[in-house]
Formats: structure tokens, sequence, C-alpha cells
């Protein structure tokens, strides 16, 4: 047992990067080839041909649409509000969802399948009813005895509400697979619990801790329905992006909304590259 | 190109040429089905009028087919392909964006209402009781007091609201530099922008906020819902119109309808949903939700109007609005900034 080897349970095996060596251009049998057709027009049809239409509207405005448009500073105000507010909200899903996967896999308690279907709820419910219902309890007359509303911690609030699951449902099955074999040996061989955490189990857990922060960042940059009413829309203080591109929209300035809409674009892209290169890096380390 | 790749570029097509068959299957009219489109409210202060026409010689044999939702989306949409023979919208930049797209003639206004089917002034809803005592504009400025108004960036609606403020000073002899000094504290006061006027309703009365900017067909239509709120109509207010036409490539029967909506009958109908009518011998009926359901729409002290105290929407729109210059865009950077 204390033969285990190590090493090949540390690093994850990781199949998005082949080897560079001999591969044919094409591989594809009838099956696959009719597979990756589907997928495609799929992919093109909900996700590639609007991204294109918005980076297109985008540049139709021209270079100075967009320099106007984001050189406001009332747009400007709600980019930073909004990329602060997502990634404070990423970093602490990072912490709590991952000690809720940890509790809901490894620890047995009285309602713990309750717990674990709950958790998804935030995904199911109409993001307008969850902001209705922190806005009564974290609102004026708050049963609680505070008042968040029209506040930016109104925005925190509801991004952290909406984002919650994500963490957790990507780590929740990698901890599940994870061997307890293993940790064992590491304990045997003399590795204290916060080495075997940090040497063992973390690098397993990083890809899907990282995947989980990505998405969650993506939703909340977006997020619109649970934030109407509770935030108040202050500008300059609780308005955040999604509002602003509909006061764009509502103005019929489609230009200027799809130049905002293509920086959260870019931001997106750029936070989610940044965490599969940490991620990366630190699965490499182990 | 290998066999394979080759089904995969086929698989593609063939899904792409089905999903064009989809499209190209649907969409056919009847003749007698009128495509109404409407602002949210319209949705139940509609029915009554539906029952009314279909009993009409003109209507008996017309079905409706109906779209509700937020004035500007409506109008949007609508801009976009959506089906609609009688459109009906809180306010006339949303009938000009038709005008400008060819959908609705230039000449919609020439009726002898304006273009206008129904109206309502600009109100305050209050708590039960009025506890702030708020009966005029200028309680709405006084330190301490919140309120709750729709955005008037991203409602269209909204605007009505803020226009009301602005009229309020300036019809009274007051300067633009008051009236921006007016307006500022009024911003000042706003705890929340929601952004449209149904979500302001629903955000006060989860109990946000003192006082809401409305309407006074959505206070009345609230108090009918059986919220706990009060309306103040105050002294000074301003005309909110709603307009509406018939689409250029519309059958008879919609210009049938549109006839049928001024007429007094489908007017007290409106009535009993809180719209003001807008033509003259309407019977008003008991209007339940109205602070006096006998006298339910008492007529202001001073009444302004879009035509007559802005110069009409076109001017009032850029000036006030307009995203980079507009006046009342610059005061809610200012206040927000400073806040």
């Amino acid at each position: 047992m204390t033969s285990v080897p190590l090493d090949t349970r540390t690093r994850p095996t990781r199949t998005r990067r082949p080897g560079h060596g001999a591969r044919p251009a094409n591989n594809l049998t009838r099956g696959a080839g009719l597979a990756l057709g589907i997928s495609v027009t799929w992919f093109s049809i909900l996700v590639l041909i609007p991204l294109t239409a918005i980076v297109v509207t985008a540049a139709g405005g021209g270079w100075d649409a967009y320099v106007t448009t984001l050189t406001n500073s009332q747009t400007f105000a709600a980019l930073t509000l909004t990329v602060g507010q997502s990634l404070l909200v990423t970093a602490i899903n990072v912490v709590i969802g991952t000690v809720i996967a940890w509790v809901l896999v490894r620890d047995s308690f009285f309602g713990k399948r309750a717990l674990d279907v709950i958790i998804d709820v935030p995904f199911a419910l109409p993001t307008i009813v969850a902001g209705l219902v922190l806005l009564g309890l974290y609102g004026k007359g708050s049963p609680l005895g505070v008042d968040w509303a029209n506040t930016e911690m109104a925005v925190f609030l509801a991004l952290a509400f909406v984002t919650l699951p994500f963490v957790v449902r990507t780590v929740q099955p990698v901890l599940e697979e994870l061997e307890h074999d293993v940790e064992e040996a590491a304990a045997s061989l003399g590795a204290g619990r916060l080495t075997v955490f940090r040497r063992i189990i973390l690098p397993s857990l990083v890809p899907a801790i990282a995947a989980g922060a990505a998405l969650s960042f993506a939703r909340a940059i977006s997020e619109y329905g649970s934030l109407v009413l509770l935030s108040g829309n202050l500008p300059f203080r609780t308005e955040v992006v999604s509002v602003r591109v509909v006061t764009f929209i509502e103005g019929g300035n489609t230009a200027a909304a799809a130049a905002v809409a293509s920086v959260m674009l870019a931001v997106a892209l750029f936070v989610i590259v940044a965490l599969d290169i940490v991620q990366r890096r630190v699965a490499r380390r182990g | 190109m290998s066999v394979k790749m080759k089904t995969a570029v086929a698989a593609s097509l063939s899904g792409v040429l089905a999903l064009t068959a989809c499209s190209a299957a649907g969409g056919s009219s009847s003749e007698d089905q009128l495509s109404i489109v409407g602002f949210s409210v319209l949705e139940s202060a509609n029915e009554p009028i539906f029952e009314g026409f279909e009993q009409t010689d003109a209507g008996k044999d017309v079905t409706f087919k109906t779209s509700y939702g937020a004035s500007g989306d409506q109008s949007r949409a609508i801009e976009g392909g959506l089906d609609a023979d009688y459109v009906h919208l809180s306010l006339e930049p949303d009938m000009t964006r038709l005008v400008d797209a060819g959908l609705v003639s230039e000449d919609w206004k020439e009726n002898d209402t304006n273009g206008i089917v129904t109206s309502s002034v600009v109100s305050f809803v209050v708590r039960e009781g009025n506890p702030e005592n708020i009966q005029a504009w200028d309680d709405l400025v006084k330190p301490g007091v919140e309120i709750i108004t729709p955005n008037p960036a991203s409602s269209g609606s909204a605007k009505w609201n803020i226009l009301a403020s602005w009229a309020h000073v300036v019809g009274a002899g007051g300067s633009d530099a008051e009236a921006e000094a007016f307006v500022t504290k009024l911003l000042q006061n706003t705890i929340s922008l929601p952004p449209s006027a149904r979500e302001a309703t629903t955000a006060f009365s989860e109990g946000n906020g003192d006082v809401l900017i409305s309407y006074e067909n959505e206070a009345i239509l609230a108090r009918e819902n059986g919220e706990p709120f009060d309306y103040i109509v105050p002294d000074d207010t301003l005309l909110i119109e709603n307009p509406a036409a018939v689409l250029e490539d519309a059958s008879d029967a919609a210009q049938d309808y549109f006839d049928y909506v001024l007429t007094p009958e489908a007017q007290a109908d409106y009535a009993t949903f809180g719209f003001r009518p807008v033509v003259d011998g309407v019977e008003l009926p008991e209007v339940e939700g109205a602070n006096d359901p006998s006298d339910p729409f008492p007529t202001p002290g001073t009444l302004y109007t879009i035509d007559d105290d802005f110069g009409g929407w076109a001017d009032a729109n850029t000036r006030f609005f307009d995203e980079e210059e507009g006046i009342i865009t610059k005061l809610q950077a200012k206040t927000g900034t400073e806040g």
C-alpha cells in the first residue's frame, strides 16, 4: 500500500495538451464527423454568429464610438463596479464553494442530501424572484436588522447568490473521485494534514476550482435580473454594466451597447485565460 | 478532402438548411385577426375593450392576437418584424421610431385627439395614511424624504416624471437654473432608479422609500389590486399622453378598432383601469381604486403638457435626455459623483 506511485496521482493527466508528435491531420471516423458537424452547426447558430454580430455592430460605430462610450465617466464607473464586485465574488466563491463541496463530499450530517439539492436553487430561480427575496430579507425593514438595499453591498449580495453553485458543482465530482488511499499513503509517509491538502488534494482540485471560478466570474459580470430591484441602479454608485447596456438600447444607441458588450466579452476572455494559466501552473508544480 | 471531413461539412450544411426551412414555414395571418401590440398596463385594461368591439357591427368577426411589454421593447420588436396591426405605446418617441421605420404613417397624429388614446397625470404614491405628509412637489425635496422613480434613461415612460418636476419650477416662472437646482435636490433624495415603472412599484411595495413618483393610472391599478398605498395628484403636474396608431399595412378592421377605442364607451372602460378619457361625453364609472371613486379624476390646478411646455417630444428628448449633453443626463452624473 505504501508503494502507491504518488506522482501519477498528484499530477492530474490533462488531455487538452496532446503531444507534439506526428499526428494525422484528421482522424475522424464517419460517426465522429457527424458529431463534429452537429456540434459546429449548433455552436455557430447559438454562439459564434451572435458574438460575431455583436463585435461587427460595435465596430460599425468605428473607433470613435468606442472611445466616446468608454470614456463616458458613468459607463466607466459601471464597468469598474461590475468587474470589481465580480472578482470579489469569484474570490469568495473559490473559498466558500470549495468548503461547501468538501463538506458535501467528505462529511456526513443530517440534512446533507437536502443541502446537496438546494445548492442548485440559485440556478433554477428566476433572477428577478431572487432579487425580490433578497430585497425583502436584506432591504429596508429587514427581519435581520440590516439595510443593504441600494448600496454596493446589494450588488455583492445578488452576485454572490446567483454564482454560488458554480464552484461547488465543479469541485464536488472531482473530490468524489479522489481516492482516500493516496492521502493515507502520504500521511503514513509522514505528511501532515496541511501538507496532504496542499500537495495531494489541492493540485487535483485546482482545474475544477478554476473552471468554476471562470463560470462564476462570467455569470457575475453579465448579471441583470437579480440586481435591478436590489441595487437601485444609482449612477456612479450601484449601476452595473448590464443596466448601462439597457440604457443604451433604450436610447437607440445600439453601437454603444455593442461596444460595452464587446468590452465585457474581452474582460471575460481575459479572466478565463488568466485562470487557465494559473491552473496549469499550479497543476504542473504540484 | 477526406470522406470523413466531407461528412462533417455535409452535416453542418444540412443542419443550416433544416433551420432555414423551419423559419420559412412560419408566419401566416388571417384577415379577421387583429394583432394588438401595447405597453404592459394594457394587458388587463384592453380586455373589456375587445369585448365591447366584438359587439359592434365592425367587430363581430374579429379575433385578437396580443403582445404586451415595456413600451420601448414593444416598439423595437415591431421595428424588428413583430406582426402588428394596431399599436398603443406609452409615449410618442416610441411611435416616432415606427414612423421612421416606415411602418406607421407620417400623419398618424392627424385625428381629433392628436393620435392620443389614453391619458393620465404624474402622481405621488405614498404609504397608507401618508406618514410623511407629502402634498406637493416641494415636499419631495425636503431632507430625508426617500424617493423612488424609474430610471429615465432606461425607461422611456419615466421621462414623464422628471419632466413634470422640471415643469413645476419653470411653469411657475422659475429659471432654468432654478429648475436644475430643484431636480438636483430631487435626484439627491432618490434612493432607487429601477429600470421600469413596474419594477419601481415592486421595489416600493417591498418597503423601500417614502414616495414613488408614478402615474395616476398605475396608482389606481395598484390600489385595485389591494396594495396598501395612497396617492396624491399634485396641484401642478404633467399630462401623460399615450399614443396609438394603425400600421400602414393593416386591414380595415384595425382602423375600425382604432375608431372604437375613441368612443365614449371604450373610454369609460379604460377609466375603470385609471386612465383619464381623451374625448368628451364619457360617462365615468365608479373607479374603485381612486381616492374618490365617484369623482376619480379631479382636475389639477395647473396641467402642463409636453407640447405646450416643452415644445413636443422631439425637442424635449434631445434637450433633457441626450446621452452626453442632456440636462437630466448631466444632473444625474453630477448627483451620482457628488453622492
